[in-house]
């Protein structure tokens, strides 16, 4: 019940907002457009960057091919407005018309997540079942190999980019989803499935030895993560209506894992700041783009030597400043040594 | 037949290039249990140090002490790269998670890449050449110098490091610590010694490789480093990581395999072709070709 108070809030408040950045709710009230294009892409990188952190901080597996995945999200749900978009909208036309746009994208993202969670079935198989970083080569190759692919492929543009895709994603969308994604990944890391990715990423021997099904649990926080890329990805696609196989480059895997380690891996507020602070720098730095890249490389270098677990490490913000939910108990004092 | 021919040479030498680097990944992954991402632009960087070398000394003719120079000095301008990298990105790091050093290695990476690209400028450079063309034709084989420069140079420096490994007495050391780091150190060898001479010797392989593809292929630019490093750290997987005559097998089958998958499919799976082998390696025989199977231990 109080859950569900939550969410209707959530809706709310992200609606009553949504109206208010466009414009439709009080006339002449708006967001400057420049901003509020910010403001989504920050959204997303939240859904990026905590889903991410879901593998990288929570399991203790590197994955740097997250912008793979992304892509898959991005061109298929894509695919599926373009392609399929009015026979889905004669097929739904009892709903009135801002529900079939939103009926429209949820069905286009829930074809992207479930393709990118295919793929990250396919490519966490063979290298999750081995100890040790090759799952950050093997994502890695995949994140070029799907480029490559995407480049070939004629149906979604190719080279020349997929453009013509509607725009189904806004501020309220996006939002709500980042939304999802931290209550997904928060009640995950919570449960006692999130305790056993947690056994594994402090000490997977030991974790094995307490029978958990350490390659099981790997392949299926990779699966969840992967899924969660892809619906950001196919919101990039329906917020830009264009989409590039440039846009998912190695690169954007690293900046992903940029706002994960600033922020702090295996923290789920600390990756929303990471991604916002990402942002934030990246459009700040606009002037001084050419070296950019060199400062970013340089930071991750030096949070490694300096403070590898990143701004606020294991730690969710609320601790930081939330009272303590128990007191620490001081402790007893010793007994007196036999015989003094 | 003649086709076939062809390609396994053009393969080879590609391929000699894939496992000079792959020496220095398999190396340091031996010492460190690292995957040293920064490798690939080491061999970037050796490749750059080549062409300001050769640019230096442009006017004479190309000849032989020239080139022997050129090569000399990009392998020690890259062994003194490689031995700053681990001193002072990899080595305050060292006693940290792998998970950290990983980070590390990807933003060092990273960092020469964005910093090339400012200093050198991220237009491609042609590289001058550095010896006289010449071709041969050999059982209806089209031979050219370069090819057999890189294949001699590439197979000699092997045979040196062969010997540097098994014969000397830092060699010796650095199979101790690659066999067990923490006993190693208890035998008073000096381990913070050793790797960075792992590192200094990797690097100045790779600068070799730089300024081999330089002679052969004539076109650098500061991204050059990340598909043949990891290229070549599919070979090390490939041929077992942290086995010496592993790497530079499995850099000859990558070389050899891309060639031929250009030349008898087509050139847009070049690149896939090499990830296409990694996947099915860490399927069927994760410990490469010739690793051996090692128990962890707690």
């Amino acid at each position: 019940m109080k859950g569900a108070l939550w969410a209707a809030g959530f809706v709310g408040v992200l609606l009553l907002l949504n109206g208010l950045f466009t414009g439709t709710l009080v006339p002449g009230v708006a967001m400057p457009p420049y901003v509020l294009q910010v403001l989504c892409l920050a959204g997303i990188n939240v859904i990026l960057a905590v889903s991410l952190n879901l593998i990288n901080g929570f399991t203790g597996q590197f994955s740097i091919g997250h912008a793979g995945f992304m892509a898959i999200g991005a061109y298929a749900s894509a695919y599926v407005t373009v392609a399929w978009g009015d026979r889905f909208r004669a097929a739904t036309g009892f709903l009135p018309e801002f529900a079939r746009d939103g009926a429209l994208l949820l069905f286009a993202l829930a074809v992207g997540a479930l393709l990118a969670a295919v793929a990250g079935f396919f490519v966490g198989v063979p290298s999750l079942r081995l100890r040790g970083d090759y799952l950050a080569i093997v994502t890695l190759g995949f994140g070029e190999i799907i480029r490559v692919f995407i480049l070939n492929i004629d149906a979604v543009g190719g080279a020349r980019g997929y453009s013509g895709i509607p725009k189904l994603a806004n501020f309220f969308w996006i939002y709500l989803f980042a939304g999802i994604t931290v209550l997904v990944v928060s009640r995950t890391v919570n449960s006692s499935f999130g305790r056993t990715l947690i056994a594994i990423r402090e000490d997977e021997i030991a974790a094995e030895a307490m029978g958990v099904d350490t390659t099981r649990s790997k392949v299926v926080s990779f699966v969840l993560s992967s899924a969660m890329a892809g619906v950001g990805g196919g919101l990039f696609g329906h917020y830009l209506m264009y989409l590039h196989t440039n846009s998912f480059t190695f690169i954007k895997s690293i900046e992903i894992i940029i706002m994960i380690v600033i922020g702090g891996l295996g923290s789920i507020t600390g990756s929303v700041l990471g991604a916002v602070l990402y942002i934030a720098l990246t459009e700040g730095l606009r002037e001084f783009s050419q070296y950019r890249m060199v400062l970013f490389s340089l930071l991750l270098v030096i949070i490694m030597i300096v403070r590898p677990q990143g701004i606020l490490g294991h730690h969710e913000f609320r601790e930081l400043f939330g009272r303590r939910r128990r007191a620490p108990v001081d402790p007893a004092p010793l007994p007196p040594a036999p015989g003094s | 037949m003649t086709t076939f021919l062809q390609q396994l040479v053009n393969g080879l030498s590609l391929g000699s290039i894939y496992a000079l680097i792959a020496l220095g990944y398999t190396m340091v992954y031996g010492v460190l249990r690292l995957i040293n991402f920064a490798h690939g632009d080491v061999y970037m960087v050796g490749a750059y140090v080549g062409y300001y070398l050769s640019r230096r000394l442009q006017g004479k003719e190309p000849s032989l002490p020239n080139a022997i120079l050129v090569m000399l000095g990009a392998m020690a301008a890259c062994a003194i790269f490689g031995l700053l990298i681990e001193r002072l990105a990899y080595r305050p790091v060292r006693r940290a998670s792998r998970l950290t050093l990983l980070i590390t290695a990807i933003g060092v990476s990273l960092f020469i890449e964005n910093a090339a690209q400012l200093v050198f400028g991220p237009d491609p450079k042609f590289f001058p050449s550095l010896a006289p063309h010449a071709e041969f034709m050999v059982a209806g084989v089209r031979l050219t110098s370069e090819q057999i420069t890189v294949i001699v140079v590439s197979f000699m420096l092997m045979i040196l490091l062969r010997f540097f490994i098994q014969k000397t007495r830092t060699g010796k050391a650095m199979r101790a610590v690659s066999f067990n780091l923490d006993a190693a150190k208890l035998m008073g060898i000096s381990t913070d010694r050793i790797i960075a001479t792992t590192f200094a010797v990797g690097s100045a392989l790779a600068a070799a490789a730089g300024v081999l593809i330089g002679m052969q292929i004539p076109k650098i630019d500061p991204l050059m480093g990340i598909l043949y490093g990891l290229k070549a750290f599919v070979a090390a997987v490939l041929g077992g990581i942290g086995n010496v005559p592993g790497a530079v097998l499995g850099g000859l089958l990558i070389g050899t395999s891309e060639v031929m998958v250009v030349g008898y499919l087509s050139s847009t799976y070049r690149d896939a072709i090499a990830f296409g082998i990694l996947i099915l390696v860490l399927i069927l025989r994760p410990q490469g070709i010739l690793g051996r199977v090692t128990k962890e231990k707690v």
